[in-house]
């Protein structure tokens, strides 16, 4: 549904976007990561249609945004960064506004406002101008518009900044929801989010693609995938060493396997030396790793480096 | 059109639930209520005619068209609407003109507020009604050449202020340059031929024929041809924004 070739976008000397490719297609829910001004929110935009790119192609459903942009953004619904509203409208008649522009008129139009209405719990304030809403009833007027047409492509830029724990999780599941039948690409910082709502994850620093896989393939780059912690009376760091590198934590061994492959083979070999020595058990884990030490190894020393 | 008339219909609520509206037709009908019979002296000129209420509105316009079109496209960039409406389905020129639409409508709703003054003059004397409907006419379109500048300094900021005050400097160089003080001082050390070329960009120049009663077609394409200048350029400083 989108394909990226080469994007590139300057700003004066700045080069915020510089290269990326890639596709996504129906049915996938793309997280886009990285650090604040690693050029999330242009991508987005040149997605969209906003920001035209100084280099580049970005074809949407087979339309180039360039080149035919009213038929690619019908194809989009865009939530822009800090979920951007009319103030002194109110939420149904921003709705209704929203669906006018996209084409929607009589009937139709009062089936999809309903419709979004329902999916993102606006009964409670319909009739309320958006400026006096809360931040969450806010977001969610915005993220209704972006889904009022049903588009196949849904862009979301920073789709859960700025809501409580309660409305982070509606808002994934809806994500994971949505992204059965459509072509999902939204922008976060929050690392928990890769895992709650994306099928796949891209992580971009100073508008580079620095890594590109499904959840569990960055969190396999960790350097703490596949180790196995192991908290036991009566172990000792010399009886564990011929097993692979070991750390010494609070009270309990971190073991490192000699090779990322062989992390099956590690966890049993522990568990076979538990039973040699007979030590106590009190805890055991093999480790995932964690998406935070990725992201911060691909994307700390560049940035520090500013 | 569906999508100009969209945008036009949101423009004009916006206006009217919020009390820009209300305070600018107040302050309007009282500015044009007072240098029509006060500064004007309508009694006191013993015609019957609409030449003392016409012959202010470049002056009147202005302060409050400026502060009409101000917020069109600054208020739309600060508050990150813009992005919203460009990535509709919407072409940027269909949102220039709906937008500047919306606003002419508010303009000669409230210019046509300002009936009682063709009442008055139509009771007291026997006025050519037809040259009434001409200034009208002039005044209408006088108010959209304004406009269109404004429009054109509001896409230029996100500042509103900054966009007011850049678009009424550039709106009294369209009446000096035809206003007589001006023209007489230029007088002094310039050839005929450049006062009038500096004169014939001058919207009081084009502005009095209408005021006559004579609606000539180079006057009509002055002020159409300003509006649509100034919305083509408004169109490339906003492509110019996202070009970055």
């Amino acid at each position: 549904m989108i394909q990226i070739e080469n994007l590139v976008k300057s700003f004066g000397a700045k080069r915020a976007v510089d290269g990326i490719s890639f596709t996504v297609e129906r049915g996938e829910v793309l997280g886009f990561l990285g650090p604040n001004g690693a050029g999330k929110s242009t991508t987005m935009r040149m997605i969209t249609g906003f920001m035209p790119p100084s280099s580049g192609r970005v074809k949407v459903g087979g339309y180039d945004v360039a080149e035919s942009p009213l038929e690619a953004k019908r194809l989009i619904g865009y939530l822009p960064e800090n979920a951007a509203a009319y103030p002194d409208m109110t939420v149904q008649g921003f709705l209704n506004f929203a669906a006018e522009l996209r084409g929607l008129e009589g009937g139709a139009r009062k089936k999809a406002v309903n419709r979004v209405i329902e999916l993102c719990f606006l009964h409670s304030v319909l009739r309320q101008s958006i400026e006096t809403l809360s931040k969450g009833y806010k977001h969610r007027t915005c993220l209704a518009q972006a889904l009022i047409h049903d588009p196949d492509v849904l862009i979301m830029d920073e789709p859960t900044d700025g809501l409580d724990p309660n409305q982070k999780h509606e808002v994934r599941n809806l994500i994971r929801e949505l992204g059965r039948n459509k072509a999902i690409v939204f922008s976060t910082h929050i690392l928990e989010e890769v895992d709650a709502a994306c099928t796949r994850a891209i992580i971009i620093d100073r508008g580079r693609i620095v890594a590109n896989g499904t959840p569990e393939e960055l969190r396999g780059m960790s350097k703490l995938a596949g180790a196995v912690t192991l908290a036991a009376r009566g172990a000792t760091e010399e009886k564990l060493a011929p097993l692979g590198r070991v750390e010494r934590l609070d009270g309990a061994f971190r073991i490192y396997p000699s090779d990322k492959s062989k992390a099956a083979e590690l966890a049993q070999a522990v568990v076979d030396l538990v039973n040699h020595y007979g030590w106590k058990v009190e805890g055991m884990y093999s480790e995932r790793g964690e998406l935070d030490e990725v992201f911060r190894r691909i994307t700390l020393p560049d940035t520090a480096a500013k | 059109m569906r999508v100009i008339r969209t945008i036009v219909k949101r423009e004009l609520a916006s206006y009217f639930t919020s009390p820009i509206a209300y305070v600018f037709l107040v302050i309007f009908l009282l500015m044009t209520g007072f240098f029509t019979f006060t500064a004007g002296n309508f009694f006191e000129r013993g015609e019957a005619s609409l030449a003392a209420f016409f012959g202010w509105h470049p002056w009147v316009y202005l302060v409050l068209v400026p502060a009409v079109g101000m917020r069109l496209w600054a208020e739309e960039r600060r508050s990150g609407t813009l992005e919203l409406l460009l990535t509709m389905p919407v072409a940027t020129w269909q949102a220039i003109v709906a937008k500047f639409l919306a606003s002419w409508i508010f303009l000669a709703v409230a210019l046509a507020l300002t009936f009682p003054a063709v009442l008055t003059v139509n009771v007291l004397g026997d006025p050519d009604n037809g040259v009434i409907v001409a200034g009208y006419l002039g005044s209408l379109f006088l108010a959209g050449a304004y406009l269109a500048i404004a429009c054109m300094t509001s896409a230029m900021t996100r500042n509103q202020v900054v966009a007011f005050i850049v678009s009424v400097v550039l709106c009294l160089f369209l009446i000096l340059a035809g206003f007589n003080p001006v023209t007489d001082l230029l007088v002094r050390w310039a050839s005929p031929a450049v006062v009038d070329t500096v004169a014939a960009f001058s919207v009081v120049t084009h502005f009095d024929g209408f005021q006559r009663g004579v609606i000539d077609l180079r006057d009509l394409l002055f002020f159409l041809s300003v509006i649509g200048f100034a919305l083509f350029a408004t169109g490339v400083i906003i492509r110019g924004h996202r070009a970055g």
